[in-house]
Formats: structure tokens, C-alpha cells, sequence
């Protein structure tokens, strides 16, 4: 069955103490080549059946509203993937 | 750091001097003309962006208090030489500190994060734990537990969900992550605060007399020095105009209004500071909250001797592209700025890389009693410190008894419709107690407390949903303190004087109940809109109402914050004032739980006080949908007899448990205390109705106060007596606690079994919120 | 009387310890309950050592306790960056090598010693997606590890339970196996708190020194503080590994 991905990211300018404590672990186990982490989070939502315009409309609405909290984060990204 | 100021037009002290008519945002940013007019005065020229930037948050009535500082200068004036023999710290540092012997002293205060929480309730109510926390940290201090009170909206109101979890969950998440253990609170629901929900947290925290540190900064030369997280664009949301200081539109306005909490770089700044703190490493620390930079640097400048120079290009910063105004007004949380001396610098640095946290030198203190902040080294800020930090604007704002308050105080519940048909047989008022103990507000509140860690610490000795929380501070002689806080908004509305008083006299009341003896108040004013001058009234009412009890009941306040402007258009909040009243135990052992266990089976049950008429602003004519009347009538006389009585035979080993009437009078109490381990009784009403001239429904419902239930061992019951009769005060023998009957019977009214009141009680919540 | 505020890991005591054992106690940014997890070592009548995570010498200690907290945040997952402090390479090995050293994870310990493949399985968000924090009635389902060769199998015990993401899971074969070698510690009783699979609230490794649980018994170890304001029943796990130290296993 199709999925819908969702992508969803703190605002750049919000704080992510999840980011900052793992972007600090890094180094220690010699990792140096990263600056900066930020973490996000996913949502796969599955479709029985095809994937069509309007559910695609639905699940960015649902992202928007329900998967996200538009005060603090923002949907990056919302794609098809077949499987 | 040259790329950095490129990207902006400085505002230098030259340029403001030079360009005199240049428009300035200060209306934008909540300045008054006279205030901005006032400033132009101050410096002699036009404030730069920075220098805007800087007193338009310190002049916020969030910074400076200005509607009601010269209300608030009675809780310093009604102080007796008594009340101030143990006050190590009084009302104007971050938090007020009270000798508890020994060496020991005890910090605490009560603050409000009402708006943030009803914006984003989850972070809200986290970076206010936050807050709080560092206000105790500054001081010095262990930070050793957590108190929240909160109300929110009509509990069946669809956005309670969404307040109610967000708040539950941030205090829990933030203060659950610092080991703070959370031992108590008060959870009410009202559509009074629909869309102005109240989230007050309180932390304590304990110290040796040695350890005590202040916000000032003295000695020429020391160094200045920010550490903790770095500055981003937090809580600036509101002075994004200040992007008007580059003079140009290219850079992004939008900032955030919402702080985000990061409870593990609270957690390791707790210890990092108290490292510190030991190693003797800081002469002066100020915790970032509002107003941020401004607020550290100008306090800290302003309570030393000398003066302070700051290059602000030297803040770490989360986002490169802030402005010197953004940067000197952000809200991040988790910093803390600190003043050190250059011998200690080295030891600090070294503190700081054990504990991992990010420090900047910004700067030293000096003696020519200025603040100047340079950017680049060109100057941005040029201010007298106490102008900014002290000598704020004062207003005595009109204020006048409300039209309607009459009118309001004529309609009693007993006149009123909702006053008609009340219980009278067995059946009825069995019926009422279960839909008493049901309701929103006297409900079991486990739901929330269960998210909150109470034990982290192993110290706690009581906590919610006892009448005090209890945490021992040493471990060796068992010294410890104990905490309530109450307020009752309904019976400020009625009358915003006693109301105060009322809360006053259930905190105290609480604290005794719980075996301590009441040392110090701490007292969160949440109100309306000072411009109102009926809401103004309530304030300043209020504030009269609370400092004149605290100076007969004998307890001085140490600090606090008032709120305001929690309304929606011109509909306030009922007048709420939190008082919390931290007690003192010389072993915490020796405190009384709130009910009996299956070993007191056969110990007496006694009612001290006595009970009149009193159900207008009740929780039973809440219940019927009424308000209107005068609460309760206050007695701080009562109060202290009351207490005392409390206090000694807890000391004295008289009696087992205690538990205060308030809210929902004897019913609930009692319903409670059978509740607490699970444990029955049967009492009689008949003494007390006829002792009292009243029936059995208002002996049950009615709100008098200076009341208290306690157990006594069969074998106290003589000395209990004979005290109480040597001291005064009103007794009446209810009955006997009765472990096997698994039921609260009231004789000759009716049965109710604990399962039963188990069910009604803690039905509520899970109903509700899952 | 003590005249000084503890730091985190400064656990001097005037009072006499019983026994010769000293006893770790880890502590990572973020660690909550070293203070309590010491407090229990000495009311056993042990030494408490405070190991500092970034270090790397064990100072010759006869047993570690890891114990509860927000290690790191918890950020990432629980856990999963405290299993890479240097201490942890240490206790490791110690737990590994012959002479077999005695480890109790408590809550974030357990989940650490997950991280480090010293137990299997791992936590996750507790089913019901809150925070916990209540009483909890264990029953004791191996008596003979160096951390519960105080009690006996069967009997129920009630210490605090307190958590975020407590919810034990492992697959199936794994789950077969630790019940089959009888490496389940301790269960749930009545209502399962946050989810387990099958009801595990604790479990050991293979040989019985290293023990893992959600539950905390360091805050069952003094009248009066505890479950119900009264409730000892988690000091049996201090005086276990002493008991276990000098030798005397059941």
C-alpha cells in the first residue's frame, strides 16, 4: 500500500535541546565533521489504495492541523512513496 | 563578528545624538508618550534602538511593576521588628530568603506564566518551572521542590483539552527532567479563566548562611560573564518592530513569541551553579528571564557600586541574523550571567568545561556608575543603570468600587432561586456529598499529580493531595519546611479585601494543619486590566486585604510577582490572589498526614472551630451555579488559636492526622480524609447543630473557616482537651474512626461506602482528560 | 549534623559504614537520583563512590549502581548517549570480565545497560504516553541474582515507580528465553504501568550480576519518605549485594 510521508522540523529560529545534546555526542565518538543537528519527525500515513489529489490535499491539511503545531514547528515535507 | 554587524545600520549613542528626529517604534513597543518623553529627558537626547529596546521591557509592567508599586509598598511598611527577626532577604531580590537556624535558610517565591501557557501550554508551563527555578538558583540556593497552582476554563470546554494536557504535561516534563520533586498545587476549573488560564509555579530551594549570593555587581574590574544556552530569537516576538533599527526591510522580522524550554541545560546549570557557588567562584548572579540581558545588566549594574561595560558582539548566539535590540531583549531560557573576579576566572572556566556549558566574557564592572553596551566597540547603550532598573515609571491608576459590587453582595444564595429546595432528608444529602466530592474543583486530582515525580530526592515527607507539602532539608536532625499554596477567586470577587485574607488564612491554616509553623509568604496577584478601575479596586483591595493579615498573623512577605492583564476584551478573571505560606518543622517526622490509616482505628475525631451560615461563594453554590453574597468571614484571631492548637499537638504526639476545611466545609473533609488510606468512620452532627444553631445541611456544606479535623489517639484525649479548653478555643467530638466498617457514616443522616466515594471522586478527571 | 549542601556526588557521611564495600554510584549530565541511589547504599551499610562519567577509573569499586534520571535529555533515545561515556566502557568490561561486577540499573540505568547490550531488549513511551509516577507492587520472580538474593521468589514487594518511557519490549524469542533461563527479575502486579511485554518490570543478565529494572527501589529505603509514606521494601536490593559480596548467595 501507498504511503505519505511527512516531514515535520522545529522552526529554524525555535530552540531543539534534542539536536543540541545529540550534535554534542558526535565529537565524542569522533565525528567531527558536523556542525549542527537538528531533529525532526516523520509520519508515514498509509493509503488503502491509490493515492489520489484530494487525500494528498487531506494529509497536508492533517499535517498542518493535527501532525504539526504550526507555533513551534513547520511541515517540511509531504510526499508520495510507493512501495 | 564584522560580517555579523554589517548586516546592520548600529544605532550608535553619537548617531541618536546627532540625528535627533529620527521615529522611533516606541509606541509599538508599549511605551506611553509621557514615558517615552520621560526617557528623552533621562538620556538628554533620543534613546537609541538599543536604549529603546532596553527600558521598553524594563518599563513593561511585567519589569517594573509600575501600576502597582506603590500598592505593593505595604507588604514593607506592616512589618513588625518580630516578623523581620528571621528575614535574611526581603522583597526585591530575585527571591526573598528566611533564617530557619542551624545555619540553614530557606528560599522560595511564587511566579505566573498565565499567557505564555494558554498561547503554547506545554511550553508555557515548562519554561515557567524554569523560571522560577533560577530565580532560586541565583540565590544561592539548592533548588529541593516544586509547587504548581492552576486554573483553568469550564472543564468541559473543547479547549481545556488542549490547555489542560499541554500545561500537565510541560511541568511534569520540565520539572520531572531537574529531579525536582513536585509535592503539591491546586487545580480549579472555571469559565472565568476560559482563554486567561492561570499557571503559577513556586520552587524552593535551600541553602547555608554562607552560600547566600546576590544580583549586584561591585568590584572594579571584575569580569562579566554569560553562560548557560546560547541567545536566540525567544520571546522577542512582540518587538519584532525593532527590526526597524537596521533602518532597511531585508532582514527577517519574524521571531518567535514562544520560549522553548531545554529542562537538561536547566539540570546541569543547577549543578554547574552550585559548584560555583561552593568554590566561592562568583561574587554576583542574575538569572535571564524577562526582559532578558536588559534586565541581568541593568539589575546587576544598578544594585552594585560601581558601573558595568558590556561589548554585546561577545553573546553566543543561536541565531546570527538578531539585532543588539533582540539580543538585549531575548528570552531564552537556561542562562545566567554572573559576575567574577579575574583571580577566579580560570576555576570558572574550568567548572564551566566539566559541566559542558557554553560561557562568554562580556565585560567588567567599573566605577563610573553607567551601563554602556558597545557593539564592535562603538557605543549603543550609554544609560544610568537605576533608571532603567529602579526608577522606572509609577502610576497610581483611578480605581473606585464597582457599581455592580453591591448589588453583588445583596444576592445571597439563601435569597437566591439556586438557594431553593436544598437536601434536607439522608438520601439528599448523601446524593450532594457525592456530587460535592465529583465536581471539577473537589475532584481527585491524581490524574495530574501522577505525572509529576514525587519522590526524586527522597526528602518528601508530604505531598499533594495532603494539605502542605512537606521536604526535610537536613538529613541528620530532620529539619524541614512545609508549603501551601490556596486562593479562592470567587470569594475575591465578592469581596477582593477578605479575599485576599481568606487566601492568606488557608495557606497559613494549611501549614499548621500539616504540623509547621508559618514563616513567610510568597503571593502570585493574578488580575484583570489595571486601566479598569473596577478591576484596579480588586488590586488594590487586595493588596491592602493581604498585607494587613499578614502583619496580624504575623508573617512577612518575601517576594512574588503580580499579573495582569488576564482578560478577554473587558471581561477579567475573578481577582486571584496565590498566597503560599512556607512553614517551618523542626523535624519533619513529626508532620501529620491528612487522613487515617487502618491503625487509628478507634482514635477520636474532633472538629475545632465552629460553624455559622456561610455557603455564599461556596463550592456547593457553585455547584448550583450561584455567586453572590460575602465569602466567608475572616478571623485571623481564630486563625492563629486554630493553628497553634495544631502546631503543638502534632509537636506533643496528640494527634495523628489533620486535615484543614475549606472548600466544600465538612463534607468534603471529611469524604477526604476517609479517602486518603481508605479508611472509614462514624460521626454525629448532632452537637455541633446544636452548638451552632444550624442544620445538618450546612453543618456539612457550609465554608466557615478557621475549622480543622483532627484524629485523636484514645489515650491524648484528655490533654487534647484540656488544651483546647485552656487555650479558648471550640471543640466538638464527631465520632471515631472505624477501620472495619469500609464506610463514612454520618449518624442519623446517611451511609456512604469508601467505594462509593472512591468512585464519585476519582471518576472526574479520567472522565474527562483520559 | 551536616553543615554542608551536597554536590551532586559528594556523599560524605559521619556515620560509620558496616561493611568494607564501596559501591559506585554513576552519575551523567542529566542524572537525577545519585543522591537517593547513595542514600540507599549507605542505609545498607556500604560506602558510597561517586563516578563521575567521564572518567575512567572505577576507584577499585565492589559493585555499580547506575541511577535514574534524564541522562542527556533523554534526547535521541533514553539512554543512547550516556552508553558511550567513558565510565560506561569501564563498567562494560568489569560486568564482563571474570570477576564479574555487580551492576543494578534503576529506570534510565536500565536503559542505559540496554543501550549497552549488557541487557537485552529495550524501553519505549509508555503505552498510555504519560509520564508515571506511583506506588507499584512487584513480585520478586529470581531470588538468586546479586541484587534479590534477599527476597524470595514470589513475594510482592511495593516500591515507586516512576517513568516517561518504561515500556520493556524484546522480541519474542528473546522474551521465550528470558523466562525459559528464568532472567525475569521482577514483574508487574495488578496493572501493568506502562505497556511491558508480558509484564516485566526488571530482568539479569545471564549470570545474575548485572540486574535491570523501571521500578526504584533507592526510594523504598526509609520510613516515612517512600511508597505510602512508609514503605522499605526496596532496601533488600543493597543488602543483597552485600550479601552477595562476602559470599553469601542463597
Amino acid at each position: 500500500m501507498p504511503r505519505i510521508v511527512v516531514d515535520v522540523m522545529l522552526k529554524p529560529e525555535i530552540l531543539d535541546p534534542q539536536g543540541k545534546a545529540i550534535a554534542g555526542a558526535l565529537p565524542r565518538l569522533g565525528f567531527n565533521s558536523f556542525e549542527a543537528v537538528r531533529q525532526g519527525k516523520r509520519f508515514e500515513l498509509t493509503v488503502d489504495g491509490e493515492v489520489t489529489e484530494q487525500i494528498l490535499a487531506q494529509a497536508r491539511e492533517a499535517a498542518e492541523t493535527l501532525l504539526s503545531n504550526p507555533v513551534i514547528e513547520d511541515v517540511v515535507n509531504v510526499e508520495v512513496v510507493a512501495d | 563578528m564584522s560580517e555579523q554587524t554589517q548586516a546592520f545600520n548600529i544605532d550608535t549613542v553619537d548617531n541618536a545624538a546627532s540625528t535627533p528626529d529620527v521615529e522611533l517604534p516606541w509606541a509599538e513597543l508599549g511605551l506611553k508618550d509621557n514615558e517615552f518623553a520621560e526617557i528623552v529627558k533621562i538620556l538628554g537626547r533620543r534613546p537609541t534602538a538599543a536604549e529603546l529596546a532596553m527600558y521598553s521591557v524594563m518599563w513593561s509592567e511585567h519589569c517594573s511593576y509600575k501600576s502597582t508599586k506603590t500598592h505593593l509598598r505595604q507588604f514593607g511598611q506592616k512589618v513588625t521588628e518580630e516578623m523581620k527577626k528571621d528575614l535574611m532577604v526581603g522583597m526585591g531580590e530575585n527571591a526573598g530568603v528566611t533564617n530557619l537556624g542551624d545555619g540553614w535558610a530557606v528560599t522560595f517565591k511564587i511566579e505566573s506564566h498565565n499567557s505564555p501557557s494558554y498561547v503554547e501550554p506545554y511550553q508555557g508551563a515548562a519554561t515557567g518551572i524554569g523560571g522560577i527555578v533560577r530565580d532560586i538558583i541565583s540565590m544561592g540556593a539548592r533548588p529541593i521542590a516544586v509547587m504548581d497552582p492552576l486554573r483553568f476554563g469550564a472543564i468541559d470546554h473543547e479547549d481545556s483539552q488542549r490547555v489542560v494536557h499541554g500545561v500537565v504535561s510541560g511541568i511534569g516534563g520540565y520539572g520531572n527532567s531537574l529531579g525536582l520533586p513536585n509535592i503539591g498545587g491546586e487545580t480549579v476549573f472555571d469559565p472565568i479563566y476560559q482563554g486567561n488560564p492561570l499557571v503559577n509555579a513556586l520552587a524552593v530551594g535551600a541553602l547555608r548562611h554562607e552560600d547566600l549570593r546576590l544580583a549586584n555587581a561591585s568590584g572594579v574590574g571584575n569580569k562579566v560573564v554569560l553562560f548557560g544556552a546560547r541567545t536566540g530569537g525567544d520571546g522577542i516576538g512582540g518587538a519584532s518592530v525593532l527590526a526597524s533599527e537596521s533602518f532597511d526591510d531585508t532582514k527577517p522580522s519574524k521571531r518567535p513569541a514562544v520560549q522553548v524550554g531545554d529542562p537538561f541545560a536547566e539540570k546541569v546549570l543547577i549543578e554547574c551553579c552550585l559548584e560555583l557557588f561552593k568554590a566561592s567562584l562568583v561574587e554576583g548572579i542574575q538569572d535571564l528571564g524577562a526582559a532578558g540581558i536588559s534586565c541581568a545588566t541593568s539589575e546587576l549594574a544598578a544594585n552594585g557600586d560601581g558601573g558595568m561595560n558590556v561589548e554585546l558582539t561577545n553573546v553566543l548566539l543561536r541565531d546570527s541574523t538578531l539585532t543588539p535590540g533582540e539580543i538585549l531583549m531575548s528570552e531564552s531560557q537556561e542562562r545566567m550571567m554572573a559576575v567574577v573576579s579575574p583571580d577566579n576566572v580560570e576555576a570558572f572556566e574550568a567548572v564551566m568545561a566539566k559541566w559542558n556549558v557554553e560561557y562568554s566574557w562580556l565585560g567588567e564592572v567599573t566605577d563610573d556608575n553607567r551601563l554602556t553596551i558597545t557593539w564592535n566597540g562603538e557605543v549603543i547603550v550609554d544609560v544610568d543603570p537605576s533608571t532603567v532598573a529602579v526608577d522606572g515609571p509609577e502610576y497610581d491608576r483611578p480605581y473606585a468600587r464597582p457599581d455592580w459590587q453591591d448589588a453583588l453582595q445583596a444576592d445571597t444564595f439563601r435569597a437566591s432561586e439556586a438557594g431553593k429546595n436544598l437536601p434536607e432528608s439522608g438520601d439528599q444529602l448523601k446524593a450532594a456529598v457525592l456530587e460535592l466530592i465529583a465536581s471539577p474543583n473537589m475532584c481527585d486530582k491524581s490524574w495530574i499529580t501522577r505525572q509529576y515525580d514525587r519522590y526524586v530526592g527522597g526528602n518528601t515527607a508530604l505531598a499533594a493531595p495532603d494539605d502542605a507539602g512537606v521536604v526535610r532539608i537536613d538529613e541528620e536532625t530532620g529539619l524541614g519546611v512545609a508549603i501551601a499554596t490556596d486562593a479562592n477567586g470567587r470569594y475575591a470577587y465578592l469581596d477582593p479585601y477578605a479575599g485576599a485574607q481568606l487566601a492568606l488564612a488557608e495557606s497559613y491554616r494549611n501549614v499548621a494543619t500539616s504540623g509547621a509553623i508559618p514563616a513567610a509568604v510568597s503571593d502570585c496577584l493574578n488580575y484583570g486590566s489595571p486601566e479598569d478601575p473596577d478591576v484596579m479596586w480588586q488590586l488594590a483591595e487586595g493588596i491592602r486585604g493581604l498585607s494587613d493579615a499578614c502583619m496580624e498573623l504575623g508573617v512577612p512577605v518575601t517576594g512574588g510577582n503580580v499579573s495582569l492583564y488576564n482578560q478577554t476584551g473587558d471581561k477579567a478573571i475573578h481577582p486571584t490572589p496565590v498566597v503560599a505560606t512556607l512553614g517551618k518543622l523542626d523535624d519533619v517526622a513529626r508532620r501529620t498526614p491528612s487522613g487515617w490509616r487502618e491503625e487509628a482505628d478507634g482514635q477520636a475525631i474532633y472538629l475545632i472551630g465552629t460553624t455559622a451560615d456561610e455557603l455564599d461563594g461556596s463550592e456547593f453554590a457553585n455547584l448550583r451555579g450561584h455567586l453572590g453574597g460575602l465569602p466567608p468571614k475572616v478571623d485571623l484571631g481564630a486563625e492563629k488559636a486554630l493553628g497553634a492548637i495544631l502546631i503543638n499537638a502534632s509537636r506533643d504526639g496528640m494527634i495523628d492526622s489533620a486535615h484543614d476545611l475549606s472548600e466544600g466545609g465538612l463534607a468534603a473533609a471529611l469524604s477526604e480524609m476517609v479517602l486518603r488510606y481508605g479508611v472509614g468512620a462514624r460521626v454525629a452532627l448532632d452537637e455541633i447543630k446544636a452548638r451552632d444553631g444550624i442544620d445538618s445541611f450546612t453543618a456539612l456544606f457550609s465554608e466557615s473557616q478557621a475549622r480543622a479535623i483532627v484524629a485523636v489517639p484514645r489515650s491524648e484525649e484528655v490533654r487534647f482537651n484540656d488544651m483546647t479548653s485552656a487555650r479558648g478555643v471550640t471543640v466538638a467530638r464527631l465520632g471515631v474512626v472505624d477501620a472495619q466498617s469500609g464506610a463514612l457514616e454520618v449518624q442519623g443522616e446517611f451511609t456512604v461506602s469508601v467505594d462509593e466515594l472512591r468512585e464519585a471522586h476519582e471518576g472526574t478527571m479520567v472522565k474527562y482528560f483520559g | 549534623m551536616s553543615t554542608e549542601l551536597p554536590l551532586i556526588g559528594d556523599y560524605s557521611t559521619p556515620t560509620a559504614e558496616l561493611s568494607g564495600a564501596r559501591i559506585g554510584v554513576v552519575t551523567f549530565p542529566g542524572t537525577l537520583d545519585d543522591r537517593d541511589a547513595a542514600r540507599a547504599v549507605r542505609a545498607a551499610g556500604a560506602q558510597a563512590v561517586s563516578l563521575w562519567h567521564a572518567d575512567t577509573d572505577l576507584q577499585d569499586v565492589d559493585a555499580v549502581v547506575i541511577p535514574g534520571g534524564f541522562s542527556y535529555g533523554d534526547y535521541l533515545r533514553a539512554g543512547a548517549i550516556s552508553r558511550f561515556a567513558p565510565m560506561m566502557d569501564k563498567i562494560i568490561d568489569a560486568a564482563n570480565s571474570d570477576a564479574k561486577l555487580p551492576v543494578l540499573g534503576i529506570c534510565n540505568g536500565f536503559q542505559i545497560l540496554t543501550e549497552s547490550h549488557l541487557l537485552p531488549g529495550s524501553m519505549i513511551k509508555n503505552d498510555h504516553l504519560k509520564f508515571i509516577c506511583r506506588d507499584q507492587v512487584l513480585r520478586v520472580e529470581n531470588d538468586q541474582t546479586a541484587w534479590t538474593n534477599g527476597y524470595t521468589a514470589g513475594q510482592e514487594i511495593t516500591i515507586v515507580l516512576k517513568n516517561q518511557d518504561g515500556q520493556y519490549v524484546a522480541d519474542e524469542k528473546t522474551l521465550d528465553m528470558l523466562e525459559a533461563e528464568g532472567r525475569v527479575a521482577f514483574s508487574y502486579v495488578g496493572w501493568n504501568p506502562n505497556g511491558s511485554r508480558r509484564s516485566i518490570a526488571g530482568i539479569s543478565n545471564a549470570a545474575g550480576n548485572v540486574v535491570g529494572l523501571m521500578p526504584h527501589p533507592e526510594h523504598a529505603i526509609e520510613a516515612g519518605f517512600g511508597p505510602d509514606a512508609r514503605g522499605t521494601d526496596g532496601l533488600t536490593f543493597f543488602t543483597s549485594v552485600l550479601t552477595h559480596l562476602v559470599g553469601g548467595k542463597k
